[in-house]
This record gives structure tokens, sequence and C-alpha cells, in this order.
């Protein structure tokens, strides 16, 4: 039961949808940082391989979360982006924040950013800068 | 609108934000549930119980699919993962096994991290499956956490409870028999397509062979909590006899069988009176949680932290006892 000197209300915390959407396998990427933001004291949602953007917006629903996280190592990001996008859209999740980690082409950084992309972590990114941007986002 | 208005006409972003409101115990979220209130008691609430890897959440899936395909059931699952005793993170890695339960409207589901509570369940997981009950849900599936020996909260909030066992872990069964296998309506072997499942299936059976016949109670804050109608003879009552399912549900074996006990279950739950009994003991369990809480906040607000500290230092020197700064504390009520 509840310790004795925590108040009713329970601090809300920040919720993180994990997916890694098309058809490459590599998920290392992701459950690092599935457990660095778990280490940071956020509810990290992991839903596996091979997600369809359908299957993220959805999850995302379900899970209420403040950030989606999208780890795409398959050169698809540009297509893939824009559609979870759209869908976390049409279910009125404007507030989600959608960050992408993955291999991105410099060129396409500013397009996701004009899509709407909170954030983009290419390889050598560190944790701690994927946290506390992760933070800002959710805060602002 | 309400939360509660949207939720009752089947609005999908209303109820996964209500359902946030709940499980940070918010004021809208209190509102809502004492306003969804009566509309719940009508889904038939599984749970789903057993040690870290013997394939509940698979088993979940499989279920969930089954209930959907056959019985045109909505399901609804909450599914808990524990959260960091250090810094109150969390992986809640139960969707990664439920991918067939995709885009299909009438499943809903919802992970959600312990936050420091130790019974298998996080606190507000019977306040969450109240809401999916209200919203209309048929069934609800409770997926605890990796479960040991006492994490049976799980056996005093569903109807039928399963305990997931699988071959490999047999030799573990002594010693795990007097917890967790105790709350088992129905046994589950999954995985039964692995060898050493014949001898899962012997330890399991003798271990019921021992514990029948016995009166099904709940021991609960030091009453005793009977799963009998007080009003039936308890020579004549209908007895459940556990029964033992094997299941491999990556494969979908076994899982007909299982849906088909499970209804067995809820049938002999309603002709003996039982689930009466189970759904009384649910609700008093849940009030007297909000009675305990209610009167820790009303000893907050009348006891001043200082005051607190101060008898907790004269425990601390071993000035006074523990027993005694209780009883100064609560005397210091202005109430």
């Amino acid at each position: 039961m509840t310790d004795k000197k925590t108040s009713p209300e329970q601090s809300r915390r920040i919720r993180v949808l994990v997916a890694k959407p098309g058809l490459d396998g590599h998920d290392r990427g992701a459950k690092v940082v599935a457990r660095a933001l778990r280490d940071a004291g956020m509810e990290v949602i992991y839903t596996g391989l091979r997600q369809t953007p359908e299957m993220i917006a959805e999850a995302a629903l379900q899970e209420d979360v403040d950030v989606v996280g999208l780890s795409i190592l398959s050169g698809a990001h540009m297509a893939l982006t824009p559609r979870v996008l759209e869908l976390l859209k049409a279910n009125g999740q404007t507030h989600v924040k959608v960050f992408i980690g993955g291999i991105i082409p410099d060129e396409d950084l500013q397009r996701l950013k004009e899509m709407g992309v909170a954030g983009v972590f290419g390889p050598g990114a560190s944790t701690e800068d994927i946290i506390r941007d992760v933070q800002t986002a959710v805060a602002g | 609108m309400t939360y509660s208005q949207a939720v009752l006409n089947g609005d999908r972003l209303a109820l996964a934000r209500l359902l946030t409101q709940v499980e940070n115990n918010a004021p809208d979220g209190r509102i809502a549930l004492i306003e969804l209130f009566p509309h719940t008691g009508r889904a038939h609430l599984i749970g789903v119980t057993g040690a870290p890897g013997t394939g509940k959440s698979s088993l979940v899936n499989q279920l969930a699919l089954y209930y959907r395909k056959v019985e045109n059931k909505r399901v609804a699952i909450v599914a808990v993962d524990p959260s960091s005793p250090f810094t109150g993170g969390a992986v809640l890695g139960d969707r990664v096994r439920m991918r067939d339960l995709s885009g299909d409207p009438h499943v809903f589901i919802r992970s959600m991290a312990t936050r420091g509570s130790l019974g298998g369940l996080a606190q507000a997981t019977a306040n969450m499956v109240q809401v999916f009950d209200a919203a209309g849900f048929d069934i609800i599936i409770i997926e605890t956490v990796g479960a040991g020996q006492s994490e049976v909260d799980v056996a005093r909030l569903a109807h039928t409870t399963l305990v997931v066992e699988a071959p490999g872990l047999g030799d573990d069964i002594q010693a795990i028999k007097a917890g967790i296998l105790e709350i088992a309506d129905i046994l589950v072997i999954n995985k039964a397509d692995r060898p050493g499942v014949e001898n899962t299936e012997k330890a399991l059976k003798s271990m019921l062979d021992l514990a029948h016949p016995t009166e099904r109670v709940f021991r609960h804050h030091g009453s005793i909590m009977r799963t009998v109608a007080p009003t039936q003879d308890s020579s004549s009552r209908l007895m459940w006899i556990q029964p033992i399912q094997k299941t491999v549900s990556i494969e979908s074996k076994g899982i007909v069988e299982l849906a088909e006990s499970i209804g067995r279950h809820v049938s002999h739950l309603r002709q003996s009176g039982d689930w009466a009994v189970r759904e009384r003991t649910r609700l008093e369990v849940e009030l007297e949680a909000l009675i305990r809480e209610a009167l820790l906040n009303r000893f907050h607000e009348d006891v001043s932290q200082k005051e607190y500290d101060e008898a907790l230092e004269k425990v601390v020197q071993r000035n006074i006892s523990p027993w005694e700064a209780v009883k100064m504390l609560l005397n210091g009520r202005s109430k």
C-alpha cells in the first residue's frame, strides 16, 4: 500500500512509446534508448520490431503517451514518419512529440523538422542528450 | 463533455486520457470514477499471473484473440510490469507479444507500471479496471508482473485467476506451491511442447490432490473472507476443482480448451453464489483501502511535519517506542 509519506497526488510520469517501424531487424539502438529513458525515470512502452505506422499510432493512443520515439535504420524514414504524424493527428494526439533515431541523411533533417518531428538523433548521439531533449519537449 | 460521458460514448482518446488521470490519482480521474461507478459490475475480470518467462503475455494475446473471433466480445487488457525501485522508471514490454490484436477497435491494451506497489499489481489497477468495465468491455484481462510467491492481489480483483506455469520450473514447484498456486482457479501449463511437461503436470496434480477438498478462503487483514455464500451449507455447496490446462500459446494450442475451462468457472461462480461473494470481497478491499488513504490524509493534515519529525527523532534516539509515538501523535490531533 501507500508509503506513509506519499501524498495521494502522484506526479505524472513521462510516458514514451519506443517503436521500430519498417522491416529492418536492428533493435539494439531502440533498446539502449528505452533503457536510458527508463533510468531517467520515464515509463517506456516498448513495442518491438516491424511495426506499421497504424500499429504505432494505435499503441500511442491506448497508452496515452507524451512522446513517440521511432527507430528507423532502413532508410524509409521519409515514408514512415509522415504517416505516423498524420495518424497521430487524426487520432487527436497533436500534443505528442515525435523523435527519430537512426541513420538519417543531413538533407532530410530539415524536412523532418518541418513535418513536425521534435528531434532527430543519429549515431553517436548521447543518451544524456536524448533524455534532456525529451524532457524539454514534454515540459515545453 | 466530461471524461465519463465521453468514455460512455465510446471515445477511445478520452478513455486513454482518463486512464492516465486515474493512474495518476488526479482530481479529474476521481470525479470520473464516481460518475462511472454505476456503470460498472458487468465485465468478467480474468487475472493472469505466474513467474517471469512463463508466457503470460503470449497467452493473454491468444485468449483475447479467442474472445474476439469466437465469442465476439470486447476485450480490454491491463498489463502490469515493474517500476524500477531506484528511478521509478519502467520498461513496459507486454505489447511486444500482443501484436496480433493490433487494428481491432474492440480491443484496448493498456500497459502500466507498478509504481512501488508490491502485490503484483499497481495501486491504480483496480480503478483502471473499473473504467474499462464502465466503458463496456465484456472481458478485462489483468496481467500481473512476473510473480513469485506472494503477489496474490490479482485474486482479490479478478473473478477468475489463471496461474501460468511452464516446464522446467518444476523443481521449484515445492517452494512456490504454498503461495501463488493456491490462488489459481485454473492452472495453466504453458509451453507444453517442452520437455519436462509430464513432471510439471505430475507435480501440480499431486499438489492439487493434497489440497482437496478445502474451502477456499481469502485471508485479508487478519479477517477471513469466505468464498462460500453464507446461506449455503458448506457440505452441499458446489466445489470447484482447479483444472490443469496445457497450452502452447505461440502455436495457439489448447486455447479453446482453456477458454472453455474459463467459461465453466464463470458458470460455477454464478451457480454457487461465489460470483456475488467475490464482488463483495473486492469492493470491501477497495473500500478499506480508501478508508485507510482518507484517514492517513486526515492525519497528515492534522499533524504538522514538525511534530511528526520530532516524534520520529525521539524514536530514533530510543527515548520513546514507536507505539508511544503513535499514541502521542494521535492524541495531538485537534479533531
